[in-house]
């Protein structure tokens, strides 16, 4: 039986990717999940790279990362000796919880976090991999242990 | 013409963990037709249901992105590389006069 994939950050991560949000809010911040596969179905995040939302039109509920972004985030996890294990972005004041057009502009393989923004103040985050067949997303255990490798300087 | 198509991380899973493959093709079309007919499970997340290249698919022949040459009819010679890339996008169901 397949288990749940899982994804483990530090608390300093999580918090990385809690204040981008609160940042950015109201509107969708964005940004790279850099780390390792460790173990079937288990990724370490160990760093990211914060990213600007192109999306100028529409950035309360869009973000878009071009493909030269893309191609900065894999060069700065190369740099690190990573890889670019997939993707946070914030959802302000609405669920961390994937909408249809998440789904529809997904990857497969990749790690979505998503944190939800209350008035600015980030709440909780979840995580989650794109099916294979396209038609979910699965979530993704999201540990947020102390002692993960982290760098975050 | 022999080309070397560059398959990018979160497509690897599909490819036994390849990051590249090489065919014969005189497009960029032609080979993404090599590709997906040799790994199959490429298909649908590089092509909408219609058969178009998805538009957070982003196709390069060496640097330069097809959609400002002649897309997947643009030729390709020996030699070549074609590359991958993602981009990606996502957002809230917060409703919005945008899409």
């Amino acid at each position: 039986m397949a288990t749940e994939p899982r994804a483990r950050l530090s608390p300093e991560i999580a918090a990385k990717i809690r204040s981008h949000g609160a940042e950015t809010y109201p509107h969708e911040c964005c940004g790279a999940l850099l780390g390792r596969e460790i173990a079937d179905d288990l990724r370490e995040i160990v760093g990211l790279f914060p990213l600007v939302n192109r999306r100028d039109d529409s950035p309360r509920n869009r973000f878009s990362v071009t493909s030269d972004d893309v191609r900065d985030a894999e060069k700065a996890a190369r740099q690190q000796g990573v890889d670019v294990l997939g993707w946070y972005h914030s959802h302000p004041d609405h669920p961390a919880k994937p909408s249809q057009y998440d789904q529809d502009h997904a990857w497969p393989w990749y790690s979505y976090v998503i944190v939800s923004v209350a008035n600015g103040e980030p709440q909780y985050m979840t995580s989650w991999r794109l099916a294979d067949d396209r038609s979910q997303f699965t979530p993704e255990d999201l540990e947020i242990r102390e002692g993960t490798a982290s760098a975050v300087p | 013409m022999a080309v070397k198509v560059m398959i990018p991380t979160p497509l690897r899973v599909y490819t036994g963990k390849r990051d590249s493959a090489e065919f014969t093709a005189a497009t960029v079309g032609e080979a993404l037709g090599h590709l997906t007919t040799q790994f199959g499970d490429l298909r649908k997340h590089l092509f909408t249901e219609d058969g178009k290249l998805r538009s957070f698919v982003n196709v390069y022949v060496n640097d330069e992105d097809i959609r400002y040459l002649a897309k997947e009819n643009t030729p390709t010679k020996d030699g070549d590389t074609i590359s991958i890339v993602p981009s990606i996008a996502g957002g809230s169901s917060l409703a919005s006069c945008c899409c």
